[in-house]
């Protein structure tokens, strides 16, 4: 038995944790995305020392996402993890090879070169795992009774592989609208100059996710291209088209926050855009949110406890940004 | 090998790894936040020096922990998913609860507490480095408490689609009838792990250079805690079987070796070779009647065996039976330890003992051995379960393909192995350096020596 309005408060809480997740994470496994194209020494240093200290807390969102999912949706975390065997796993990999080097670098100066490509490598499997997922959860996920029901192999699609590559542009495009507002001078050019061509490439890649989508569920199909859905739904992809205007428009005046705000907004976006489309599943098509909630006991008990904590756990976000406020230097934070 | 054996394999050897590295920083935590109290209290540059020394092992340590431990959130729905689907209603709040008061707070502060030295107020960054002591605990009592549920489960229901869910309050959850004696020797020893591996590293460096302050100090604060905690941890355990006992017979019958019931008094097998076939412990080495005086307190109190329960409720015997005694003898060779060091510290020559030192090096890594064991004995001994009683582990699983998981598990072994090795190795590196009077922090080392602010704050407080 679930409280069905908890269920959608809860609905949200996990939905945010996972928008925070993309959206901090985002942008530094952008800059492990981003380092190649960086010099060696000082710039991959700066870029580096502009998430070492916030890192940790971003990856932490993740954590909520997953566990908070298991906590109040046990049969949806029950279906969709076995669905997304491979990329979870894939992901958690580069996930390890990525936050093991944030320090290695530092241990093994001889072996910085070796450090800093596990630390691009890791960032990037760990994004396209995530695109994957995305896809495939978007894409549909087979049921049998109260497990999954589908192949090994199932996630991999032409349109779980663009969700992939529209991720990894996306993330990029957070990591240097970062570096754009943490850095100055040669890296911060660089990072407008790669500004530019990612933020076409998202563009193009959420167009072509948009087009796609509404063709893999015949809901989808109803709510985006059908009489009354569209009237609401139509507003997204307007929105859409005006924060990609404002953000080229800031790229070019050459502001130093907004390309970030503007990007964050896109993401944003995106993630309404996307709860449209799967809104009230957990399983789109397959599995509601209602029927995945977990007992009313724990729903409630674990209100109570994001109740109280969430506040402070932002205001302990915010406290640990506003300590390493300011342009990122070589020397660390010092 | 079946899918089964596979994930089994596979949670085995992600957990194992995992556990190693919150029994070091759990430790270190603490250790840190005693360093700077310390250090603030009395401006001894001595304290303000060994933190920095352990801070920088501390950063190492503490980022394996967290990319091993989110595979583990991961795991429980990738191979694990009846399991999840089922217990999810009661751990997961739990385990929601672990990250909202336990991991947000070390994210929140540890950037401070690694990169801000210089960047904040002491009384911020001490009050930074005590939220992540005091984090590391949190999360060790969630995690615990979830465990213990498991273990001897509570205060639950069954719904109508097979979940348990809360049949009363909380409480009953959280403090299910292993809890406490659970939290108590696991918190236990993560603070004796941590300390015999500094102590190893003083003792390291005392062989070398027996008047260097940092290692005297570190290993004189070691020592206190070998002399004093060994012994309230040997109690703990003991409580902690006694529990056991009441809730999970058949592993402590594992643990020990009773195959067959004694109605006249249990002996105490020492050592044996434990046959499942023949249901017996073949070559044991044993003391009658020791058994049920450990047990019942009571030198005649019969004591079942094996024997009385059906086998297929039985734990794999043998893996139980060593790695409790692994366990229990790290455990007295760590009293023994401390009991030296009382000695040497009565005589004044706890700094000019080789053989002490010698042993305390050869003993700097047996926490993450005894905890590792201690692990085994507890996980291993509450098979064929994964919820005591209640649901078996080989009722638990995902629908998994044997070729996929074994794949992902290659994958984990290679990855950890390289990865952790690497990691290992750096820590090692780190270890061998003495603590000198001009400690680096975290992030100094790619830019040479400590920078003049650093140097001047510390210059500061050495005067």
């Amino acid at each position: 038995m679930n409280a069905p309005e908890l269920t959608v408060i809860w609905a949200g809480i996990i939905a945010l944790a996972v928008a925070i997740y993309v959206m901090l994470d985002g942008f530094d496994l952008g800059i492990g995305i981003l380092l190649p194209w960086f010099a060696k020494g000082e710039e991959r240093e700066i870029a580096i020392n502009s998430v070492a200290p916030v890192w940790d807390g971003n990856e932490t969102w993740l954590v909520l996402g997953g566990g908070g999912l298991l906590a109040a949706f046990p049969l949806a975390y029950a279906i969709i993890l076995p669905a997304l065997y491979a990329p979870l796993i894939a992901m958690l990999l580069g996930l390890i090879l990525r936050g093991v080097s944030f320090e290695f670098r530092h241990r093994d100066p001889k072996h910085l070169t070796l450090w800093e490509r596990s630390f691009t490598l890791g960032s990037f499997v760990a994004t396209i795992s995530q695109g994957i997922a995305l896809g495939a959860l978007l894409q549909g996920i087979s049921v049998t009774g109260r497990s999954y029901g589908g192949g090994w192999w199932d996630w991999l699609s032409p349109f779980t592989l663009l969700c992939a590559v529209s991720l990894v542009a996306g993330y990029g495009l957070l990591g240097s609208c970062w570096l754009i507002f943490k850095t100055q001078g040669e890296l911060q050019k660089r990072a407008f100059a790669l500004a530019k061509p990612l933020s076409g490439l998202l563009l193009a890649a959420i167009v072509l996710v948009s087009l796609a989508t509404p063709f893999l569920e015949a809901k989808y199909y109803a709510r985006w291209i059908g009489a009354p859905g569209i009237y609401i739904a139509g507003v997204v992809p307007l929105a859409v088209a005006a924060c990609a205007f404002q953000l080229w428009q800031s790229l070019v005046q050459r502001k130093e926050l907004a390309p970030f705000l503007y990007t964050l907004a896109l993401f944003a976006l995106c993630f309404i855009g996307l709860a449209i489309s799967i809104w009230p599943d957990v399983i789109p098509g397959r599995v509601s949110i209602w029927q995945a909630a977990t007992d009313v006991k724990s729903q409630i008990f674990m209100f109570y406890g994001v109740a109280i904590t969430l506040p402070l756990v932002l205001a302990n976000t915010a406290l640990a940004y506003w300590v390493f406020r300011g342009k990122a230097t070589k020397e660390g934070y010092h | 090998m079946t899918a089964i054996d596979l994930a089994r394999l596979q949670f085995a050897f992600t957990v194992s790894f995992h556990f190693l590295f919150p029994a070091f920083s759990i430790g270190l935590a603490s250790f840190l936040a005693v360093l700077e109290g310390l250090w603030l209290k009395t401006g001894n540059g001595v304290y303000a020096n060994l933190y920095r020394y352990w801070l920088k092992i501390f950063a190492v340590v503490f980022a394996m922990g967290v990319v091993s431990g989110i595979v583990m959130s991961y795991q429980f729905g990738t191979n694990w998913s009846v399991f999840s689907d089922k217990a999810g209603p009661i751990i997961g709040p739990l385990m929601a609860y672990e990250v909202l008061t336990a991991f947000f707070l070390e994210a929140g502060f540890l950037g401070v507490m690694l990169f801000g030295i210089n960047k904040v107020g002491h009384r911020l960054h001490f009050a930074a480095t005590l939220a992540v002591a005091a984090g590391t605990v949190i999360s060790a009592t969630w995690i615990v408490a979830v465990n213990s549920w498991m273990q001897t489960p509570t205060g639950y229901l069954i719904n109508d689609v097979g979940q348990y869910v809360l049949r009363d309050g909380w409480f009953e959850v959280i403090f299910s009838p292993s809890f406490p004696y659970r939290l108590v020797h696991t918190v236990l020893a993560a603070y004796l792990t941590t300390a015999f591996a500094v102590g190893g590293v003083g003792a390291w460096h005392l062989l070398s250079d027996s008047g260097n302050p940092g290692a005297r100090k570190m290993f004189s604060m070691t020592m206190w805690m070998a002399a004093l905690v060994v012994p309230v941890q040997i109690i703990a355990g003991d409580a902690h079987g006694l529990n056991t006992l009441a809730y999970q017979e058949p592993k402590i019958l594992a643990m020990e070796g009773h195959y067959q019931s004694s109605p006249q008094g249990a002996p105490l097998i020492l050592f044996g070779l434990p046959n499942d076939q023949t249901r017996h412990v073949d070559y044991a080495i044993e003391i009658p009647k020791l058994g049920s005086l450990i047990l019942k307190h009571e030198l005649n109190a019969p004591l079942a065996g094996l024997d009385s329960i059906p086998q297929n409720m039985w734990p794999p015997v043998a893996i139980v039976f060593w790695s409790f005694r692994i366990m229990v003898g790290i455990g007295f060779a760590m009293l023994g330890i401390g009991m030296w060091s009382l000695w040497a510290r009565y005589r004044k020559r706890l700094y000019q003992s080789p053989w002490l030192h010698r042993c305390a090096v050869l003993a700097g890594p047996s926490g993450f051995v005894a905890v590792l064991a201690g692990w085994a004995t507890t996980e291993v001994g509450r098979q064929p379960f994964t919820i005591y009683g209640l649901l078996r582990t080989a009722d638990s699983a995902s629908s998994l393909a044997a070729p996929a998981v074994a794949t992902s598990l290659l994958a984990f072994i290679v990855v950890y192995f390289a990865v952790f090795g690497a990691g290992t190795y750096y820590l090692l590196k780190l270890m061998a350096q003495p603590p000198h009077p001009h400690e680096s922090l975290p992030d100094d080392t790619l830019h040479g020596p400590t920078k003049p602010a650093a140097a001047k704050a510390l210059v500061e407080s050495m005067t």
